[in-house]
Parts: C-alpha cells; structure tokens; sequence
C-alpha cells in the first residue's frame, strides 16, 4: 500500500461540473475532474505527445484529449483510444473534506522526480 | 343509388370505406364521426405527444378526400341511437339518417378500471388528437405524471409525457411490462430499458385510488405508497364500442360478431375495426383491421368472394432507442424456444418452434430481423433446413440479397399491407424512385414505419434512380439525424446539452456529439439557453486555438484586413509585454499571436481591445478584400467598404464549421472570392455572389448563387444564404460540402428565391442571434467561472 499525503486543492466549486483544471503539486502537474458525485485526477499530461488532460472533453468517466483525441480512462488512468496503448497515466486518491478538494499524494512524492506518468501502472 | 351511412370516422372505418370506394356500385357515402377532426393515423399520437410529429403531419385523409367522393362528412356529431326496423341513425344532434345499408366502425375505448377518483381533474386516457394535445397542454417540466398500465399504449404515453418534461412513474399491475406480448424475461429486459430512460417502472402494484381535491395530487397503491402526482394516464386495456351494435339488433359477443366473409347477423348491418370479433378474438392493432375492410368492402358492394380468417398479431413499441417486436405466440408450451441474449447489449430474442414452424417471436434490442420472422409465421413454411441459423441469418454474400430472397407476394408493410411485388410495381409502373414517392403511391410505410428500412432496400435494389433520403445519425450517444435533433430541441424546447442527452441519448455523450448540440442550442435560442462550457471544444471554452505545446494563439478580427497604424502599435505593444513567441501574418490578411499562456489571455484581449477573431472556432472568421475601387485602376466596386459590412454583419456568430468570404472589386479575383465560403465578386454594375467555395483540403470553385445590382441586395443575399447554412447545414459540414450536397439550385429555392415570407424569416432570425451574439472575448473581463482561465493554486503545499 503506497502512503498517502494528502493535500487540500481548494473549495469543491472551483471546478465546473464535467470539467477539469490542473494545479501544480510539488513537481507533478495534476489534472482534477469533477464527475458531478466524485472528483477523480489523474497526472495532467496526454501520454500520446503531452496534451493538457484538464482542457479535454469529459465523457463518462474517461477525458478526450484536446490535442489528437486520445481517451483516458479517469478512474485507473488506462488510455482507452487507441485501444492498443498500453501506456497510461498516474491516478491518485480524491476526497472531499468539509467542502474541500484533497487529493492524495504518494509519500514519496515532492522529493522524488515525480515523473510517474507515462510509468505508473 | 343506395345509401351507406359509417358511423365511425377513424382509422378501419376510412381504410374500408377507400376500398369500397373502387368498386362498383357506387354508394351515397355519410360518415359520422364523434371527433372534431378528419380521419387521422390514430398509432402516430405517440409520436405527437413525444413531440416527433405535429397533428398536421398525421392526418390520413384531408378534407378534400371527402369532398372528392361526394362524402357527406358529419364531424362532432355522435351517433346515439339506431332504429333497424324503419333503417335511422339518430345523431347526439338531433338529426335522422335513413340507410339502406349501415357500418358500424366505432372503435373502442379505453377501459375503466375499478379504481375510485377516475373523475378527478387531471386524469386522462390516451386515444384520440383532443386526448393528446390536453396531455401536451398539462405536462411539462417540474410536472409528476403516473402512467396506469405498462402495455404498448402506456409505456408510449409514458415516454412522450417524459419527453414533455415530467417525471414520469409506470404502475403495472402485472409481474413483467408488456405481459401480452413479452415473455418474463423480455419484460424484465424493457423494463430495464426503460428505467435508462428515466422512467419509473413499479410492478405488481394494484392502484386504488386517485386522490386529489378537486385536481389530482396522488395515486394510491394497495401497500399503502402515494406517489405524487398532477397527471394521471389510464392505459388499462381497451373495450369495443358496441352500445349501438345492439340496437341495431346484431349479434355482439366482447365484439360484433362477423363470419370470414365480414359478414354480421344482419344483412343490412356490417362492422369493421376494433369493434369486430371474428373466430373469437377482437383485434388492437391497424393491420388486422385493414385487412378486414378490404374483405368487408367485398362483401358489401356485393362482390362476395374474399375472405378473411384471422392475422397472426405482431406489435412493436414505438419508442425511439427501446426496440421491442413480438408476434405470433411465444409461449414455450408444446414449443421448442430457440434464445439468444447479451445483457451488456440489452438484447433478447426468443423463437418459438412448433413442427418445425415458427409459432412465435419476441425481440428486444435489435428489431431488424422482424421481417425475417414475419414472413415464417405467415407462410408457417418448414425451417428444418435453417436450423442453424434462425437467429442469425448466414453472412448475405451481396447486400441486396436480402431483398432478392424475398417472394413477391412477401407482404412488406403490414400496416397499410403492401406486398413486395406491389412495391416492384410501383417502382417500374409508376416511376417511383423516393421513399416518398413511394409512400406517395403505396401508402407503405405511412402508418408505424417499421418497415421504413426494407423499403429503402428495395428501392435501392430496383429503383433506377433511387436517391437516399434517410440520414445518417449524429452518433451512437444520440442516435437521431441532425435534422431530425434540430426539429426535436425547437419542438421540446430543449435548452441544456444535458438534458438532450439525458431524453434522447445515452445520458453521457462524447466529443462529437457534446459540441454539435452545443452549436445547435446556440443557433436555436441565441444564448437563451443553458451554455454548457463542459460540452465545449477547450478552443471555446476559452476562445483561444490550443497549440502543441498547451499554449494559445490570439488572432484578433481585422475586418477586411484593414487596420490602423494605432492597431498595428498596439498589437506590437502587446506582443512585446507578453514576451510572444511568434508575431505572424496569416493566409487570411490577419495578425497571429502565437504562444500565449492560458492565464495571459484575458490580460492580452484587454490590452489589445479588438474584438475576437474567433480562428479558434466553428465560426464567422474572416472577410478577404482587396484595395477595389478605392485604388485599383481595374475596380468596379467598394470591395473594401462591402466586405468590412459584411464582416460586420456576421461576426461574432458560430456556425455548424468556419465560415470565410471575400470580396473583390473584379473578376480578376485578388482576394480569391470563388474559392470562399462567401463570396462576392464585382462587376460592372453589380456583384455576383458566390457560394460553397473551397481551396484548403480540397479545392472548389464556388457556385453562382445571385447577380445583383446594389451592394445592399448582394449582402441581403449573402445573409440569406449564411443563415441558410446556420440553420440546415449538419455541424462541421463546410459550405462546400453542404452546397454539393443539396445542389445550388436547391439551395437557390430556399434563399434568393424563396417567398418573401421564408427570406424574412431567414432575415429576421439572422438579426436576432446577431443582436445577442457578444463578443466571445467579453469574458476575460467577464469569466463565466472563476477559474475559466485560471490553473488551481493548492491551498497548501506538500511538505
Ligand atoms: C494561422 C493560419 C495559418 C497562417 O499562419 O496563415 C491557420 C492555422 C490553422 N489552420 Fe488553417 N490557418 C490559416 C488559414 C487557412 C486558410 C487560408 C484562408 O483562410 O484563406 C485555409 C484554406 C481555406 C479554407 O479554410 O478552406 C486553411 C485551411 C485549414 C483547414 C482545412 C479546411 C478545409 O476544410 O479544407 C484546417 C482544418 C480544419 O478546419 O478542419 C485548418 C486548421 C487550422 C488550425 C486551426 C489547426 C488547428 O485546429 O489547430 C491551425 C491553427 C494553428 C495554430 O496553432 O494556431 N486550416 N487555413 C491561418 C489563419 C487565418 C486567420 O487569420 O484566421
Ligand atoms: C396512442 C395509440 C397508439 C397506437 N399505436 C398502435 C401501433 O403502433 N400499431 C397498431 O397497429 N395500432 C396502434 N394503435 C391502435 C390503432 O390506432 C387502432 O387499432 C385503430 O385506430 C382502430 O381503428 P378503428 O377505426 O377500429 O377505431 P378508431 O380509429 O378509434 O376509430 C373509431 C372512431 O369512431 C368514433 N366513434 C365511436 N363511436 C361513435 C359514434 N357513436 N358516433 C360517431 N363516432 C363514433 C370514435 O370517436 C373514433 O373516432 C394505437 C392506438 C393508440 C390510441
Ligand atoms: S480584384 Fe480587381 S479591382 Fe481588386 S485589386 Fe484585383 S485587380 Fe484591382
Ligand atoms: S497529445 Fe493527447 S492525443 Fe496527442
């Protein structure tokens, strides 16, 4: 089990329903989504060519790259289009605490390079 | 010439009386009908009150048909008494009729059931127009409505009164929906369908009261529950009107009974319709009923020949998205059921095979193969050979395979009961080539349209020059030709990308279709609906071209390409403060900004003060000019002047793709205005406009709409054409496409040409977006969410 450090983003209505926006966590550009009954995040860059994962276009529970429309699965980060790509993106644990956005960060994180994405299973 | 009189103006009593009509001899016609309107497709109410149809659009036989035949039609007049000895009928208006021979063709009505309150305002039934358009008239958003009986009537009314905007409850008394025509399974299938759709299915539950003071507030279950509710529909089952049938001394069982020569126990009295029972069972559905007219219509002029001995039943559900088919009977008893289901699919299929024959069917999700199983139960041919694939038809090794499998005397529409051969016929004989023409001619496929498909293949597989009508659909979430989802959001007044999704579609939505409804809402209420920024392209969430690297580019509206030496400062100032990576002319006679932040740009829109060029979107981008007469030695028109009012009277506006004009003071085309979206091409005393031009993927030479004398009538004609375009074109169709599509000449019909009426109407709605249209870049002062262009600060740092 990885331990988490989790940290408070800001109030819940910051981020549109359906829509994402992306903040800077020590090194790690994280893109956070609010689905309306949860908020998911995921790291912020397309593993295709980098496109910002936070400016796509949310269906269901995956985000369309703005760039060259790849999808992303939100919940476990999986690239869904082009099915064959067995690349990925970083997850990480959202929860709501008195009205507020937290997201949890690997321990490790801020100090390591933190360039999971692209990595992480 | 003896005398005929119908009491019964509805849907078995006209399809007979037609019949009749090509006989010899000939009678003197009365029809008397209760309702206040001429015969109408009674089965196409459910898609009036799900607004896919106006009232206007189902009307079977106009006015004229009436008078065209000398038929006495007397309309909002009720039948009430029948005197057979001295041969009257009595109307509710105080009238007497002698006949010499009388059909009765009175329909049914619906059932009551024992349940105390039916009288309370606000509970209905679910049969004629004027039922209909009170449901319409009384539902709404906001609006609890309960549906009483979850057969084929009150799942349909359930559905249209949803589309309506209530929120919609079914009470079914029965274990499973549909328990007539679906087996256990099918129903639990539908039921799951329709709880998709938002609609609430409560099963086995006996209803036992309406409650209300005065109007109705609830409906009462036998466990006690209320649900709330403004509207209450009864769809219980129907019950044959045959209180004049008695007096008229006939023998009546549940119905009037007849023979299979149609006949009934009197010689001067005949019936036909809902009202009949013959060998025991009395019929629900139009088909049966259609073909008893043609056998009655034999028998009473005196052509005694054809007989009728029963239809084996087939229903389907007439909800757009949840395919429900089922014919014949299913039932396992003595049968060897043949399944197939995919839960994830939601699709069941169910054969029932008795000696090798199909007895029955029941499909949900995937309808397509009906005919296939129809046409079995009809011919009850032998399908040992085909064991193997009953459920699915070995791969057809050419498309139209299909068809040519088909025997002529293969009934196609049931409905109306055309035969393939009759469609063959039609197409060789009468030049048919349209699915419209055929309609026209045939009647196929005018009444439930299930077989609208197969028509098509045949058409495609015989017609000489068939042309394809059907429209493909937008996409998989919402499965509706764009025209057909423009229509729908006008009639349903829908004003949240959501909420189409939500009615119409998966609920989800995706990439393709979130932007084009977005487009089509903003085309339809000019703002005046919920702008969604989630179902938005990021490009127009915060009008700016996203670039590779995450950045924005800025290009601001240059009309005309003329600018300022102050502009030019400006944009210099700018580009300078901004630290911009690039400063560019464009191929459009623009300035581009490249390589601007997110968080910079209201800051760079405030400091430029242009408005937005909107490169970024689906939108009016730019005029092309050239210097005109103004300067050029060969000009023969105020280029300059034309295209900044031009430019000016579109900008700001979206479009179903990006919209480019020019335009030049002469043919010699500096500006390039025949390969434009819109051009307008000087020449001496006038202009010509030019439309549907392209020179990026593909080049295209633009077509002649008009030449005009004045500027102000080639930008009226410009405008005409350009909402033209906004209104009909399918989102991301340029004009080059739209125009190949429909041909100019069309396109010529429906603008420059079109009745005065038509061109104002495009005018005027031109104007009003226009007058609501802001500028886009407004919001950098203004943002529609705080955060629009801002990234998230943490509240705190990780430590
Ligand atoms: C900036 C500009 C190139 C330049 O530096 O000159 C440009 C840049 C882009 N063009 Fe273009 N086009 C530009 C003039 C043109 C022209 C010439 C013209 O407008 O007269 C054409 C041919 C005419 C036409 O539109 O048909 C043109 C045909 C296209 C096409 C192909 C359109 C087609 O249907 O054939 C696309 C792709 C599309 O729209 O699907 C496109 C798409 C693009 C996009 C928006 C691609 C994108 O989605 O990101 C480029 C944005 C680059 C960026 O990072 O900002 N651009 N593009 C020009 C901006 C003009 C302006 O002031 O608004
Ligand atoms: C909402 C709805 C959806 C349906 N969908 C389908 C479907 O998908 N497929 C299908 O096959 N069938 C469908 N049906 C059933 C189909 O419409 C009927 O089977 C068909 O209309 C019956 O025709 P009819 O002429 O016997 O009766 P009607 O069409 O009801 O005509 C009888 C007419 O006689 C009038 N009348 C009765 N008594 C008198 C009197 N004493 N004096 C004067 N006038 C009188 C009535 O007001 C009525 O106008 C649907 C019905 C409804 C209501
Ligand atoms: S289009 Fe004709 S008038 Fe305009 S600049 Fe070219 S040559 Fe001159
Ligand atoms: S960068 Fe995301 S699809 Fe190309």
């Amino acid at each position: 089990m990885t331990e988490h450090c989790w940290i408070r983003i800001a109030a819940v209505d910051t981020i549109p329903l359906r829509e994402g926006r992306a903040v800077q966590i020590g090194d790690r550009e994280i893109a956070i989504f609010n689905l309306g009954d949860r908020f998911l995040a995921t790291g912020n860059r397309c593993p295709h060519r980098g496109g910002p994962l936070c400016d796509g276009i949310v269906t269901g529970t995956a985000v369309v790259c703005p760039l060259h429309g790849w999808k992303v699965g939100l919940d476990d980060g999986r690239v869904m289009r082009p099915a064959a790509e067995a690349r990925c993106v970083a997850t990480y644990p959202v929860r709501v605490d008195e009205g507020l956005i937290v997201v949890g960060m690997p321990a490790s994180a801020g100090a390591a390079s933190g360039r999971s994405e692209g990595a992480a299973a | 010439m003896k005398r005929l009189v119908v009491v019964g103006n509805g849907m078995a009593g006209m399809a007979c009386v037609e019949q009749i009509l090509a006989y010899e001899p000939r009678f003197h016609i009365t029809v008397f009908g209760d309702e206040t309107h001429v015969n109408y497709n009674r089965v196409l109410l459910s898609s009036v009150l799900a607004g896919e149809k106006a009232a206007d659009d189902i009307v079977l036989h106009p006015i004229d048909w009436y008078r065209q035949h000398q038929i006495d039609l007397r309309l909002g007049v009720r039948v009430v008494d029948v005197d057979p000895e001295n041969r009257t009928v009595m109307g509710d208006d105080g009238s007497v009729t002698a006949y010499d021979t009388l059909l009765l063709a009175t329909g049914s009505s619906a059932w009551m059931p024992p349940i105390a309150g039916l009288d309370t305002d606000g509970v209905f039934v679910f049969r004629t127009l004027n039922d209909t358009r009170e449901l319409t008239r009384r539902s709404g958003p906001g609006v609890n409505a309960v549906v009483i009986g979850g057969g084929l009537l009150g799942l349909e009314a359930a559905r249209g009164l949803q589309v309506q905007g209530c929120r919609v409850t079914v009470v079914h008394l029965m274990a499973t929906l549909m328990e007539r025509q679906l087996d256990a399974d099918a129903g639990h299938y539908l039921a799951g369908k329709m709880e998709d759709l938002g609609i609430r299915v409560r099963l086995g539950c006996t209803t036992t009261a309406v409650v209300g003071d005065g109007r109705v507030e609830g409906v009462a279950l036998e466990d006690g529950t209320v649900l709330d509710a403004d509207l209450v529909v009864v769809a219980a089952g129907i019950r044959p009107n045959v209180a004049l049938a008695y007096k008229a001394g006939v023998h009546v069982n549940r119905g009037v009974v007849v023979n299979d020569h149609m006949d009934t126990s009197s010689p001067e009295v005949f019936a036909v319709g809902e009202c009949v029972e013959h060998r025991g069972v009395c019929y629900g559905l139009i088909a049966p009923l259609i073909e008893q007219g043609k056998v009655l219509a034999a028998t009473i002029t005196g052509n005694r020949g054809p007989v009728y001995t029963g239809t084996v039943q087939a229903a389907t559900l007439k909800i757009m998205g949840v395919d429900v088919f089922s014919a014949g009977d299913w039932s396992e008893q003595h049968a060897e059921p043949v399944r197939y289901e995919d839960r994830a699919l939601g699709i069941y299929k169910k054969l029932a095979l008795r000696d090798g024959r199909l007895a029955g069917v029941i499909l949900v999700g995937d309808t397509s193969d009906s005919h296939r199983y129809m046409e079995w139960l009809r011919s009850g041919a032998d399908l040992t050979a085909e064991r193997r694939h009953l459920l699915f038809p070995p791969p057809a090794a050419d498309a139209g395979l299909g068809v040519a499998d088909m025997a002529e005397s293969a009934t196609v529409c049931g409905c109306v009961g055309v035969t393939k051969g009759a469609i063959i016929a039609a197409i060789h004989e009468r030049g048919v080539n349209t699915l419209s023409q055929l309609k026209e001619c045939t009647r196929a496929s005018t009444s439930c349209g299930s077989c609208t498909a197969l028509c098509q293949d045949l058409l495609r597989a015989a017609a000489p020059e068939f042309e394809e009508e059907q429209k493909k659909v937008m996409c998989a979430c919402v499965p509706f030709p764009e025209d057909r989802l423009r229509e729908i959001l006008r009639s349903q007044k829908l004003r949240s990308v959501q909420e189409v999704l939500d009615i119409y579609g998966d609920g989800v939505g995706c990439e393709v279709c979130k932007p084009a409804l977005s487009y089509m809402m903003d085309m339809l209420w000019c703002g005046d609906h919920d702008e969604d920024r989630s179902a938005r392209f990021i490009n127009d969430r915060v009008h700016a071209n996203i670039q590779n690297d995450g950045t924005f580019s800025v290009v601001p509206r240059i009309r005309g390409g003329v600018t300022s030496p102050a502009e030019l400062r400006r944009i210099a100032d700018v580009a300078e403060k901004y630290q911009v990576r690039m400063v560019k002319i464009t191929g459009s006679q623009r300035i581009d900004l490249l390589g601007i932040r997110k968080e910079d740009l209201p800051g760079v829109w405030a400091d430029l003060g242009m408005p937005s060029g909107q490169a970024y979107t689906k939108g009016v981008r730019m005029v092309k000019t050239c210097v005109g007469t103004d300067f050029c030695r060969f000009g023969t028109q105020d280029s300059i002047a034309a295209g900044i009012e031009m430019e000016r009277r579109f900008e700001q506006l979206y479009t179903p793709h990006k919209v480019k004009m020019a335009a030049v003071g002469c043919p010699r085309n500096c500006a390039e205005a025949t390969v434009k979206d819109i051009g307008l091409v000087g020449v001496e005393g006038g202009w010509q406009v030019v439309v549907g031009g392209a020179a990026g993927k593909g080049v295209r030479k633009a077509d002649l709409l008009a030449t005009v004398a004045t500027t102000h009538e080639a930008l009226e004609a410009a405008e005409l054409f350009f909402q033209y375009y906004r209104e009909s074109a399918n989102y991301l169709e340029r004009t080059y496409d739209f125009v190949e599509r429909l041909g100019i000449e069309k396109v010529r019909k429906d603008t420059v040409y079109a009745p005065e009426a038509v061109r104002r109407g495009l005018l005027d709605r031109l104007r009003k977006s226009k007058a609501r249209a802001p500028d886009a870049w407004h919001e950098g002062r203004d943002p529609k969410h705080p955060t629009q262009f801002i990234p998230l600060i943490p509240l705190e740092t990780l430590a």
